[in-house]
């Protein structure tokens, strides 16, 4: 399936070393390392409570970790720690060349603006000015998430919930970000609406060339969009490798019994 | 002698405010936290404009009230009669004899100049409230001056009503950094706030203070292919004939009859005085 893997680029476009969060006296996740390459995506997985949606949100900047370093390979400056650099330079970062797709789309989109200006606000916040410009990129974005062109001066609790998810991963996408982090993208939505999030997210991270780590504990959800897994249980990554490599030939035990756990309908 | 401390409050109350005018004057457009006092009315009316107009005032000033640009509303004279009994000083409503005007909603349609002080009440003072309900997070906007946001609420206005539907409290940028709601003045006066006066804001209720100092640049937010436009009533006002001014529509019977009126009463009696006429002055009807 993942036939296609290109040549690793040189330089990873994302560098974590050693990330340790705890939450008091409990670890939240630690000792985790990994490098990621531009086009990349990796899957993590675990069941609830193992520290993935935390080590998400300590790569992405939401939470502050304890020690560790996160190393991003900016457009300017080369590979940065974004866990020292200045908030504004973060919150540039964040609104540019990151992307942050949220599990539960309310969180992520501002319910009370239309669809046309949630994907506009993006590019409004890095400067553009110009409301036709601005309305035919909303156009063309929310056409590639399927979402019709009359439905764009919708507010998005008109929308359905795949619908809101879709127009989330649209505002995301609108000022072509380099690395998306997505929380359960698929969470909540049933099974149908799912698949066609999945064949979408997939269509357009190969597009883009777009990096990405999924937080999930779909392992189908892995199995179609993910290149490399890590597997995490208790805070501590238990396993590594790539997704076929490690679904269909576990190694630990706790892979194993998580493989097994999925029914076979 | 009025049993009062001069201007209503207590000294070390004004020398607070002044601290926090001269702050806001530092930095225009910056809003500046105060610790506003309970006043003897009710918030909305006036609450902040009045504690920087007592902090302001001197034994010598001339003091005007508008409200809607009109000097006889009961928000006006209230306030006006308050300063009257608690400062004892001068009242007019003559526009280019006060030395500090305090204003709901309007700017005075004479020119003001140098040496005056144009006091606003001001209910909401952060621009950005509406669509960001945080203040952690607005603050921070401010501070990292991320203002796309205020774009996105212009962005709304065009989808859903073709133009910027935003007719009074149009946010604007002051001196390039700062976005600021000028309070609910009408957009219509929003390029007059480049001007000689002192502008200061005083919010009660959200304890904010900000200002705008003389002969700053104040720029009325737009989109490239939708420019800011200062619109008002197409009509002349039919008391004074006069074209250039903001008008309110005031209904005169219950059979649709309406009648366009300068908002700016001190302005409108002063065209009259000088014998200009509309088509509904009452000199022409009796002439008729």
């Amino acid at each position: 399936m993942n036939a296609h893997i290109t040549p690793l680029a040189p330089v990873p476009l994302l560098s974590v070393k050693d990330i340790h969060k705890t939450y008091g006296g409990r670890i939240g996740c630690t000792e985790v390392s990994f490098d990621l390459y531009p086009g990349e995506v990796m899957g993590i997985v675990g069941e609830s409570g193992s520290g993935k949606s935390t080590l998400l949100n300590c790569l992405a900047g939401h939470i502050p970790t304890d020690s560790g370093r996160v190393l991003f390979d900016t457009r300017d400056r080369g590979l940065i720690d974004t866990l020292t650099m200045s908030e504004p330079e973060r919150r540039m970062l964040a609104r540019t060349d990151w992307a942050f797709v949220h599990q539960h789309a309310r969180d992520g989109l501002r319910m009370s603006v239309s669809a046309g200006g949630n994907v506009g606000e993006r590019l409004m916040a890095v400067g553009a000015r110009h409301y036709g410009d601005i309305r035919a990129q909303a156009v063309d974005w929310l056409g590639r998430v399927e979402i019709d062109e009359d439905r764009m001066d919708d507010r998005p609790t008109a929308f359905s919930g795949g619908m809101q998810q879709r127009l989330q991963i649209a505002r995301n996408l609108v000022t072509g970000p380099r690395l998306v982090f997505m929380d359960e993208p698929t969470g909540g939505l049933d099974v149908s609406v799912q698949a066609r999030l999945l064949d979408l997210l997939r269509g357009l991270v190969r597009e883009m060339g777009l990096s990405a780590i999924i937080v999930t504990h779909d392992l189908a959800v892995v199995r179609l969009l993910a290149d490399r897994l890590m597997v995490m249980k208790s805070g501590h990554v238990v396993e590594t490798g790539l997704t076929d490599q490690v679904l269909d030939d576990p190694q630990h035990a706790y892979t194993q019994l998580l493989v097994s756990s999925v029914l076979q309908v | 002698m009025s049993d009062y401390n001069f201007a209503y409050l207590d000294e070390q109350t004004k020398r607070m405010i002044r601290r926090a005018i001269l702050k806001g004057i530092a930095i225009p457009g910056y809003q500046v936290p105060f610790a506003s006092r309970e006043m003897p009315m009710p918030y909305g009316w006036g609450t902040g404009g009045v504690q920087v107009t007592a902090a302001c005032l001197t034994p010598e000033d001339t003091l005007k009230v508008i409200d809607q640009g009109a000097d006889d509303t009961t928000n006006a004279v209230s306030i006006r009669k308050f300063f009257e009994k608690t400062a004892e000083i001068a009242v007019t409503e003559k526009t280019g004899t006060a030395t500090v005007i305090q204003t709901r909603h309007r700017i005075p349609e004479e020119p003001l100049a140098e040496g005056q002080i144009l006091v606003y009440q001001v209910p909401i003072p952060e621009p950005l409230r509406f669509l960001e309900p945080r203040e952690t997070e607005t603050r921070k906007m401010h501070a990292l001056e991320e203002y796309g946001l205020m774009h996105v609420k212009l962005y709304e206005d065009i989808a859903r009503h073709g133009h910027i539907a935003t007719s009074y409290a149009y946010p604007v940028k002051v001196e390039g950094r700062y976005v600021m709601d000028p309070s609910p003045i009408p957009k219509f006066d929003n390029p007059k706030m480049d001007m000689a006066a002192i502008q200061l804001f005083g919010a009660g209720r959200e304890q904010r203070i900000y200002a705008v100092p003389p002969y700053t640049k104040v720029v009325s937010l737009d989109f490239e292919d939708h420019p800011f436009d200062p619109s008002k009533a197409d009509h002349p006002c039919d008391l004074c004939g006069a074209e250039h001014t903001y008008l309110d529509e005031v209904i005169i019977d219950d059979d649709g009859g309406r009648m366009f009126v300068c908002s700016d009463t001190d302005y409108c009696a002063g065209r009259q005085a000088k014998g200009h006429r509309g088509c509904l002055s009452p000199t022409e009807e009796a002439a008729q």
